[in-house]
């Protein structure tokens, strides 16, 4: 039986341009959804894979603002059997304070006598993209850790864990306790079925507040990228600009003659 | 004194690691500090020699070279380790990687042990005293000042944030060797094994100087023949928007974007692409951007150099009868 922890974030769901609140401290989300980190979706559903497998429990965890439960609830309806929120506004939570936050649940939860063999994480939060929590979590655990990781599997105390590296897939193997940031690409997350969505509403969600003082992220303020002014050039519609393509080709230098 | 993780390839210093460099000797420029650069993990011929190279163009005085058959294997961990008896034995202000994923990695490992903030992906300085950096949040959508005024200033450089422009006057680099203070923890998370890839060849799309790009306008996993040998004409790869490999019509490997690969082609020809941002994310970097879309007013459209307004499926394959005709194939 392996028990998993799976931390997700609830971020703004943006495909235009962004927009900023008034004092350039987050991004305006008032007339955008909310979402999770296409990794974080393949994180769940190792977990969901691995507990299945081991006879374990998938919890999923967030740190951040109450509406929260509702990404948790969406994780709840893909296999993961409880949840906990860490209600706390985050906007000003470095990434040592998110994982302090994780960190301290873990502890709580040993110490009622749920220990968790395994935390997954996503590889970055599509919002700030820090690239430390899953790393800063470990050291606080004291438990070694693998980022940039598409797939884990069980071998009995052991985790075997794979990823791209440089010259191929990288291949690693962990005792437990361990804690593994995933990367999308070895794994595709199931959608939620209808019974699924039933049981998430009523599943399990414990609400605790974290009781420290949070560093900061150091952030100063967010600005936009100075706008582009389209300089597009169309060079014709339909089938018909394909020799204004070859010449561009051609003047480009990306094919010769 | 500015350090700087180095990650090399078979030719050398890698283009990134480059960058990291020039903009390290920028931020030197500024503050009066000298740039030392660290590699770590084997250097077999020409890599070292090419990397030495490298380092003189970038006006690097002295790199430092861990000796340990235990780094043959990649741990961050241990790389950390290394990394961060450089930081004190030269008593390092800044550490500076690219953003890599093993440049974020290791930083990532030093930070915490260091016990200082870390800045993932800054593309400029935004003040020197107090340090701050301008780093890209959001996939690049947006821009973050942070504060960066703890012992040692630990960040990494987006990819193509700058150009690796040569020293105003190279250096002769010094090589010092040092035995690094790893212990048997650095070791647990290490690679055991590494399997090549033969068909997943992510190196060729991010290194391609033509990238053809596909997205939900592609219409279906049997609708890329004229897509591919448009790539095939050009010499060049395939990139593909998250919808693509979403509906599993491609393989995730060929994702260009915030979850994908961040591409830097001469050319990139988006097709059937909106241009979202996670998608731009990936792409921006590209010098020239080609758009093939039924919708002229489609983000990928109005940011793109040049266009080509209606469907794919007729314009692709008018595109490739019109290379071969020209170019005799
Ligand atoms: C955190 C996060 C991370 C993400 N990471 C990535 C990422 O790494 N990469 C990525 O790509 N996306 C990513 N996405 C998804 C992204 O937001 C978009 O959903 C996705 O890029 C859209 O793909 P698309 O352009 O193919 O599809 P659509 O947005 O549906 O656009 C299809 C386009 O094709 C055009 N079209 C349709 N038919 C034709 C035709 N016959 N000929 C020519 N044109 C046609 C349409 O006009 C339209 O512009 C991410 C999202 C989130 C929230
Ligand atoms: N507020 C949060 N709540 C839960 N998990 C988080 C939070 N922030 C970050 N994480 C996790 O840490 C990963 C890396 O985030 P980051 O280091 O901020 O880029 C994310 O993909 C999440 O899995």
């Amino acid at each position: 039986m392996t028990n998993v922890l799976v931390c997700i974030k609830r971020v703004p769901d943006v495909a235009g341009e962004v927009l900023l609140s008034e004092d350039g401290q987050s991004v305006d989300a008032r007339h955008v959804g909310f979402t999770v980190s296409p990794h974080e979706e393949c994180a769940v559903e190792l977990a969901t894979r691995v507990t299945s497998a081991s006879g374990g429990t998938a919890t999923v965890l967030s740190v951040g603002p109450a509406d929260s439960a509702e990404q948790l609830r969406n994780a709840m309806a893909v296999g993961c059997s409880d949840a906990v929120l860490v209600e706390a506004d985050t906007v000003q939570f470095g990434p040592a304070d998110i994982a302090e936050a994780i960190a301290d649940v873990v502890r709580t939860r040993a110490a009622a006598g749920t220990s968790y063999d395994l935390v997954l994480l996503g590889n970055d939060a599509a919002d700030t993209g820090d690239f430390q929590v899953p790393v800063r979590l470990a050291y606080a655990l004291d438990r070694p850790v693998l980022t940039g990781i598409s797939t884990v599997e069980l071998a009995g105390d052991r985790v075997v864990a794979r990823g791209d590296g440089p010259d191929g897939t990288e291949i690693f193997e962990l005792p437990l306790p361990a804690v593994i940031a995933v990367m999308e690409g070895g794994v595709s997350p199931r959608y939620p079925s209808i019974p699924g969505r039933m049981k998430a509403k009523r599943a399990p969600l414990e609400t605790v507040t974290p009781d420290f003082e949070p560093k900061g992220s150091g952030r100063v303020r967010l600005t936009a990228p100075t706008p582009r002014v389209s300089t597009v050039e169309i060079l014709g519609s339909g089938p018909s600009a394909a020799p204004a393509v070859v010449d561009l080709l051609l003047e480009l230098g990306v094919v010769s003659k | 004194m500015i350090v700087v993780l180095v990650e090399t390839d078979a030719q050398g210093a890698t283009v990134v690691s480059r960058e990291a460099l020039t903009f390290a000797r920028d931020l030197a420029g500024s503050s009066g500090a000298a740039v030392h650069a660290v590699a770590i993990g084997p250097l077999p011929e020409p890599a070292r020699t090419g990397l030495l190279a490298h380092l003189a163009d970038q006006g690097v005085q002295l790199v430092h070279i861990p000796q340990d058959d235990r780094l043959a294997a990649y741990a961050a961990a241990a790389w950390s380790t290394a990394v961060i008896d450089v930081v004190k034995s030269t008593s390092a202000g800044a550490l500076i990687a690219s953003g890599t994923p093993r440049g974020n990695e290791v930083l990532a490992h030093v930070a915490t042990r260091l016990d200082v903030a870390m800045a993932a992906n800054v593309v400029q300085i935004a003040t020197v005293e107090p340090l701050a950096v301008t780093r890209q949040v959001v996939g690049g959508a947006a821009l973050e000042e942070m504060r960066l005024d703890d012992g040692v200033a630990v960040f990494s450089v987006a990819g193509h944030a700058c150009e690796p422009r040569p020293a105003a006057e190279a250096a002769v680099t010094e090589v010092l060797e040092y035995a690094p203070t790893i212990s048997d923890r650095d070791l647990v998370a290490r690679v055991a094994r590494v399997e090549a890839i033969a068909t997943d060849d992510t190196g060729a799309l991010t290194n391609a100087r033509v990238v053809v790009g596909a997205g939900r306008g592609a219409g279906g996993a049997d609708r890329f023949a004229g897509l591919l040998e448009l790539t095939e004409l050009l010499g060049g790869a395939l990139g593909v928007s998250r919808v693509v490999t979403s509906l599993g019509w491609r393989p995730h490997s060929e994702q260009v974007g915030q979850t994908g690969s961040r591409i830097a082609p001469d050319l990139y020809v988006p097709c059937g692409i909106s241009g979202a941002i996670q998608h731009w994310a990936g792409c921006q970097s590209a010098k020239t951007i080609l758009a093939i879309n039924t919708d002229a007013e489609a983000p990928m459209v109005t940011r793109a150099h040049y266009a080509v307004i209606g469907d794919l499926h007729e314009i692709v394959p008018a595109i490739n009868a019109e290379l071969r005709a020209r170019l005799g194939r």
